[in-house]
């Protein structure tokens, strides 16, 4: 557990000045940014808006980009970035050759990107809560005061998390064995447009292909239920999670055996 | 024996590139791995430090079979394989900082490597700016930041200049006097030999000589060098009169020595022949071309 913790804080030395990390923090701010202006200059627009309906539409300019597109590439992102350190400076042979367990140097990787990601969505919840806020203060004309639905973002953030710990896995095992940058992009990017192609359709067994789960978590968020109409109930833990969860864990636990007995070059 | 292994084999694919190997490397030696390129010294290295898994045959690092004792070994070694891993985007200080958090040592350890390498001064550079000898020197501070009893060095002095070939070979001496043991490969034996107690050849994944550098310089065979002004008639009436001759060059030939008679009969032997001899002397072949022999002959 030591060597875990040791590498975990060595993985964030390491990435503290590289776009691997900084991307964590800089795709909320923008895309958050990015819907305070839209609302903003466009406020006359939201005059008549119900509170809870300004604050779905605020929201669903960040939740839209990263339901359908963003989140997966970022994902994919992440699992390349973290393991691009190591091939670029060729640091492989190092890092195994330390007295520190395979499975510490494997783990504490795979659980900085899961760390990176983490972040990444947490920052999207609080810049959304915090710049509704600002909004209903600089424009009182726009009542989102008079609504509240931090829980309800929370949890939909939490769900697209989930949702995106397959593609997690499976591209931190891919960018783990490939040292070019091609090979697990290119395969991400083919695979995440074909779960978009599979989502948007609404095939009914794309909830088994890892890359349509964030879109899929999207578009199954809301439970159809027949309470109020002024409130949101969010539905978790729906069949693209699960399968997403399996697929991370199964993954996971292969590319430690993987490890275990590659040989580094 | 600080290393033994024991019919040590390896293959990538179908091709066995390192066949039987059985290295002895006693405590407090300095000992020289040596081969041409692409004989198996990196993947015997690589065998060493756990990272390629060994195909045959067993590894013993401190008296420990070295699969079952990973991490305790680990713990005690140093290493340097092939060119340094660095990380550019870091400072030489952040990549030393960066390895001692992992080996849980003090940041004091640190700069005493940096002032051991002379990269104080440099430590806030970006490591990616540094010439290939700083990044050379930065890879062995890295390598003795755990201060390892064992120190496996993959050519290191690979791309140094002569200054920073030399700086290296002293910094060994240094810590074989601290009692640790030094492993060191090389392709070039001119470059240990001046410093190595132990040397280990290997060709095409075959240990071809081990032994002490006492050793080696034994089974050297001594040569008579004769100069004179036509090398190849000269050869020619030696042949003649049964004598081997080893080697023709342009303006001398090598004859295996066997007795100070001989070598007087050579000589009269060439003069009354007409041939003029400039110069007729016992002489050892340099351990270089002892090294070329042992690599390119007994394949």
């Amino acid at each position: 557990m030591k060597g875990f913790i040791l590498s975990f804080r060595s993985e964030f030395y390491k990435t503290r000045k590289t776009l691997g990390f900084w991307g964590a923090i800089i795709l909320p701010v923008l895309i958050s940014l990015l819907a305070f202006v839209a609302v903003y200059t466009k406020s006359d627009k939201f005059v008549n808006t119900p509170p809870m309906m300004l604050w779905v539409q605020l929201s669903m300019i960040s939740l839209g980009s990263m339901g359908s597109l963003l989140l997966p590439i970022y994902t994919i992102f992440v699992a390349y970035s973290v393991n691009n350190v190591e091939h670029k400076a060729d640091t492989w042979k190092t890092l195994f050759s330390l007295p520190l367990s395979r499975w510490a140097v494997y783990g504490a990787k795979y659980f900085y990107a899961l760390f990176l990601l983490f972040l990444c969505l947490a920052l999207f919840v609080i810049f959304n809560i915090a710049f509704g806020n600002l909004l209903g203060a600089l424009k009182p004309e726009l009542k989102f005061g008079e609504y509240h639905m931090e829980l309800e973002l929370v949890q939909v953030y939490y769900k697209l998390f989930l949702s995106a710990l397959g593609i997690l896995s499976i591209q931190f095992l891919l960018s783990l064995l490939w040292a070019d940058f091609l090979k697990p992009m290119g395969l991400g990017f083919v695979a995440t447009i074909t779960g978009v192609i599979l989502a948007s359709n609404n095939w009914e067994y794309s909830y088994l292909f890892p890359y349509a789960h964030p879109m899929g978590a999207v578009r199954s968020m809301i439970k159809n239920n027949k309470g109020p109409a002024n409130h949101l109930e969010i539905n978790i833990y729906t069949h693209e999670v699960y399968v997403s969860l399996i697929v991370a864990v199964v993954v996971f636990v292969a590319g430690y055996y993987i490890v275990q007995r590659r040989s580094i070059k | 024996m600080v290393i033994q292994t024991n019919g040590l084999s390896f293959s990538f694919g179908d091709q066995q590139v390192v066949k039987s190997l059985s290295l002895e490397v006693p405590a407090g030696s300095i000992y020289g791995f040596l081969g041409p390129n692409g004989a198996g010294k990196t993947t015997t290295i690589k065998m060493l430090l756990n990272l390629l898994k060994t195909g045959e045959g067993s590894i013993h690092i401190f008296d420990k079979e070295l699969n079952s004792n990973r991490i305790g070994i680990l713990k005690q070694i140093g290493s340097l394989i092939e060119q340094p891993a660095i990380y550019h985007h870091l400072t030489g200080k952040e990549n030393l900082m960066n390895r001692a958090m992992l080996l849980q040592v003090k940041e004091q350890r640190v700069d005493d490597m940096l002032k051991l390498v002379q990269l104080t001064a440099a430590a806030g550079k970006k490591a990616g700016q540094y010439s290939l000898g700083m990044k050379q020197r930065l890879g062995i501070a890295l390598a003795l930041l755990n201060d390892p009893k064992l120190l496996i060095l993959d050519e290191p002095t690979n791309g140094l200049d002569p200054n920073g070939i030399i700086e290296i070979r002293e910094l060994m001496l240094r810590i074989v006097k601290e009692g640790k043991t030094v492993f060191v490969s090389s392709h070039l034996l001119s470059e240990v030999e001046k410093m190595a107690t132990h040397v280990g050849i290997i060709n095409h994944g075959k240990m071809m000589f081990q032994g002490t550098i006492g050793d080696l310089q034994n089974i050297n065979q001594p040569q008579v060098y004769i100069e004179t002004d036509n090398t190849v008639d000269a050869a020619n009436l030696l042949k003649r009169h049964n004598l081997e001759v080893s080697e023709i060059a342009n303006d001398h030939l090598l004859i295996p020595f066997t007795s100070k008679q001989q070598i007087s009969e050579m000589n009269a032997l060439l003069v009354q022949n007409g041939i003029t001899v400039f110069g007729i002397n016992k002489q050892h072949k340099d351990l270089e071309r002892l090294f070329l022999d042992i690599t390119t002959n007994r394949n």
